[in-house]
């Protein structure tokens, strides 16, 4: 368990903290501000990553590409809320969770129907390429701090924006009491549809960023929306902060219990039990926070007050 | 009321008769799918229809059900009489034990940590690396019943799975007229009331819970014994959201929809299958037509078609 | 004299700074029948919430039939015989009436844990939920679902739950809320027959109710008791006229 090794996976852990977060930024704020569970959120994680690879072929510019992307990846989010979410948030829960489910079944088949079935990938932009030295000995890939970076500055960007600005304002009042805001007079059908695209948008980002360092590939939000979800729980549903926290927290969590479970088991135990017991534990450690909390405070972290 | 699920019941008794002069064990296999996940269906509907608890993690109790029958297989222990009873009981535990903490929560909280349980079973049995890992665990034998191998024989097998569904149809209507059902029925119309008539009714809710369980671990049981093979992916949230949407597809809160919806469920996507390699593309909308038109499933469906058909036919007469 | 039913003790409930309960002592005595009255946002269902259990006291104890209840939840509570309505009609909506008294019974009687058996075909069950029903007069509306009763009717259903626990006290939040003339005068003909029966803690709005009804009343203000006594002696009370009673009696 070297110095080095233990700062690498620190960094790994934020960086797929930051990355949890962009997403579970829009469906926190979705979810508190709507009271709407979308299950598609994940997908647009994933077709942020796929048009990111479309229009970089098309155009054979990062930056042309993320612009395009985000636009393209806006418009469709704001099209899904048209021609269906907005009929689903006077719902119940469940009417949502299928409809959204429905949704996810669609897209998948549909992105491997248009893009093929096998992992496409996308390079690093040219100028954040390569790996630079941290420390003696210590490398690590830039674009995973640019990574890191984006994300802390749209975590700044969001708390601004929630914590001083009148649209902010409506959103978290929106999270303690939506009948409240729309008595005030507030046209709460264009407020849903901003903060739904604006959360659409950043799921959107999420996909585009990863996508040169994972493959993208059907499926690929299924997976990642279970840990969103895991945090905005966590985090206490409604709260930017909260996701925050948690996101940061369940990163960290993951990543390091998965590089040094082992290791840790092993002052406890044989190694060759280690070798078991440690990767399941690993896997499973995020889910157990999320039950030691919800056991301790039923309602996540942070609640927003009133609810 | 009770000629509909005699009619269902009646068509899942005849089918190995029809299916004789066709792909039999290709039709046998798929019925006898779809009467396995009707009674874990059975379990969920219990739940949401008649609770209002969404358990959104509902496989895990089908996967254990079938890794407890797998496991104990690869240890040469293939007698039903104990491997019964273990999946049983290591599905009912799973559920008391989750089902303690997924209670002290409401709302989206509950539906979110059922999922988080239903993801750590699905993450501990993709680690069993001597249980196959993620690749799964193939079953080599099928369970004897007192040394004999009713399991073997399809046909036997069907008509098994179809008492265990009847069974457990009969049970869970028993069980929410009864006294329990009652007071597990009025926790979900108004939970203060009931504390302040006496019940706690979290100890209500968590025996739900487990014996919703035990259904699952039964469904586990036979499917384990069905596919030969157990695997991770049976646990996955996806099988779980397939559960939730069986249920609401054939309509919530009454028992025989829950059967009718997978019935549904499992023979469109199986002829939309047939029709087209993506299929998912239709299936998927289909899905969001059913939640935004068909309010109460297709039993509230038919509902509204037969009002309208009365409406239309009685008109007529002065 | 026996002891008294309920006894409150030294009784605080802040929310958020503001005093709702402040040092709240008082008695119901067995069999009596004890009103509280007081302005609206003196605390009044507050009070009873702490009674039964919804709400936890900052400080203080709660006694009832001379046992410390003041940690004991909800059910535990109601299980000792501490019966209670709403001032928000509270009942089971998709329910049929007698079904919702039958569940009072039902808790009152023998386990819950019985998973077969039709419990709508009890009459062990059925019975005295029947009796409860007639007593408020819903005899002919005990098919009717608890939902699509009348307002008044489901005061009266109210009552019938909470009649059907055959309570060692009965807490009534408000009975006559919303209810018009009517059905006020029918629903204080209830009460005046359940009166001895049980004890009872009135919460009530309904002036005229109150001074027909109640053997002693309490008046509550700001969270404090500002007197208790027989009907005649607040009505005489000169700092209740001024604090409150002054406009209302006209």
């Amino acid at each position: 368990m070297s110095m080095s090794l233990l700062i690498v996976q620190i960094l790994n852990g934020l960086q797929l903290g930051v990355l949890l977060f962009l997403i579970a930024a829009g469906l926190t704020l979705v979810f508190g501000v709507m009271n709407f569970i979308n299950l598609a959120h994940g997908v647009q994680y994933m077709l942020g990553a796929y048009l990111a690879v479309m229009f970089y072929g098309m155009t054979g510019s990062s930056l042309l590409a993320l612009v395009f992307a985000l636009l393209a990846a806006l418009a469709f989010g704001l099209f899904l809320e048209f021609v269906v979410f907005r009929h689903l948030y006077e719902r119940d829960h469940l009417d949502q969770v299928i409809a959204t489910f429905g949704i996810i079944l669609f897209l998948n088949q549909a992105v491997k129907y248009i893009w093929g079935a096998a992992p496409l990938s996308l390079p690093i932009p040219e100028y954040f390429s390569g790996s630079i030295v941290l420390l003696p000995g210590l490398t690590y890939p830039i674009w995973r701090l640019v990574i890191i970076a984006s994300g802390l500055a749209i975590a700044l960007l969001l708390y601004v924006l929630v914590s001083r600005t009148r649209l902010g304002m409506l959103v978290r009042a929106g999270a303690n009491n939506a009948p409240m805001v729309s008595a005030l007079g507030v046209d709460i059908r264009r407020l849903f549809m901003i903060v739904f695209g604006f959360g659409t948008m950043l799921a959107g980002f999420a996909g585009i960023m990863i996508a040169p360092i994972l493959s993208v590939e059907p499926g690929m939000g299924d997976t990642i929306l279970i840990l969103a979800f895991v945090v905005i729980v966590i985090g206490g549903i409604g709260s930017i902060r909260g996701a925050f926290i948690a996101a940061l927290l369940i990163g960290l969590a993951d990543t390091l219990g998965r590089s040094f479970s082992v290791d840790i088991l092993r002052l406890v135990m044989a190694p060759s039990p280690a070798r078991t017991v440690g990767p399941a534990i690993a896997s499973m450690l995020i889910y157990l926070m999320m039950a030691l909390v919800l056991y301790f405070r039923p309602t996540g972290l942070f609640p927003p007050k009133g609810r | 009321m009770t000629r509909l699920p005699t009619a269902i019941f009646l068509g899942f008794a005849l089918l190995p008769a029809a299916a004789a002069f066709g792909t039999e064990t290709y039709l046998l296999d798929l019925f006898m799918r779809v009467m396995i996940f009707s009674i874990a269906a059975l379990g969920l509907d219990l739940l949401v229809g008649y609770g209002a608890l969404v358990s959104f993690g509902h496989a895990a109790f089908i996967g254990i059900g079938a890794y407890a029958v797998a496991i104990l297989a690869s240890h040469g222990i293939n007698e039903a009489l104990i491997s019964l009873p273990v999946a049983l009981i290591a599905a009912t535990a799973f559920a008391y034990l989750t089902g303690t903490i997924c209670l002290r929560t409401r709302g989206v909280y509950f539906i979110m940590i059922t999922l988080a349980f239903g993801q750590m079973a699905f993450f501990l049995a993709s680690s069993l690396a001597p249980y196959g890992g993620d690749d799964g665990l193939t079953m080599h034998a099928r369970s004897t019943l007192f040394g004999l191998s009713p399991f073997k024989n399809e046909r036997l097998f069907y008509y098994i799975v179809l008492a265990c569904l009847i069974g457990c149809y009969c049970l869970c209507r028993s069980l929410v007229v009864s006294r329990f059902g009652r007071v597990f029925r009025g926790a979900r119309e108004n939970a203060t009331r009931m504390a302040t008539l006496g019940f706690d009714i979290y100890r209500y809710q968590l025996a739900a819970y487990a014996i919703s369980g035990a259904l699952g671990g039964l469904a586990g049981f036979l499917l384990a014994n069905a596919t030969d093979f157990v695997s991770p992916a049976y646990m996955s949230w996806q099988r779980s959201g397939e559960l939730i949407i069986m249920i609401i597809l054939g309509g919530l809160g009454t028992l025989h929809g829950a059967i009718i919806g997978t019935l549904a469920y499992s023979l469109l996507g199986e002829y939309l299958s047939g029709l087209t390699e993506n299929w998912k593309m239709i299936f998927g909308p289909l899905l969001v037509l059913v939640v935004l038109l068909a309010r109460g499933g297709l039993l509230g469906l038919a509902g509204q078609v037969a009002a309208w058909w009365r409406k239309q036919h009685a008109e007529p007469q002065p | 004299m026996t002891a008294p039913v309920l006894q409150l003790e030294g009784l605080n409930k802040n929310f958020g700074g503001l005093a709702v309960t402040r040092n709240v002592n008082f008695e119901v005595a067995a069999g009596e029948l004890h009103a509280v009255i007081g302005p609206n946002g003196a605390g009044k269902t507050t009070l009873i919430n702490q009674i039964s259990g919804l709400v936890a006291p900052d400080s203080g104890r709660v006694l009832f039939a001379s046992r410390d209840v003041t940690a004991l939840s909800v059910p535990e509570r109601a299980a000792l015989g501490l019966a209670r309505s709403f001032q928000i009609t509270s009942i089971l909506p998709g329910f049929s009436a007698i079904e919702n008294v039958a569940l009072a019974v039902q808790a009152r009687i023998g386990t819950s844990f019985r998973f077969f058996g039709c419990a709508a075909a009890e009459s062990a069950l059925n019975a005295p939920a029947l009796a409860a029903l007639d007593e408020v007069g819903l005899t002919k509306r005990a098919d009717a679902l608890a939902g699509h009763l009348s307002h008044g009717e489901k005061r009266a259903l109210e009552l019938a739950i909470a009649l059907a626990m055959q309570p060692k006290l009965l807490l009534l939040d408000e009975p006559m809320a919303g209810a018009g003339r009517d059905e006020s005068r029918r629903l204080i003909a209830v009460l005046s027959r359940l009166k001895g029966r049980f004890p009872i803690l009135l919460v009530e709005h309904d002036m005229t109710a109150v001074f027909a009804l109640a053997d002693r009343i309490s008046v509550l203000l700001y969270g404090q008791i500002l007197t208790s006594g027989t009907p005649d002696a607040v009505r005489a009370d000169p700092q209740v006229v001024a604090a409150y009673l002054g406009e209302e009696m006209e």
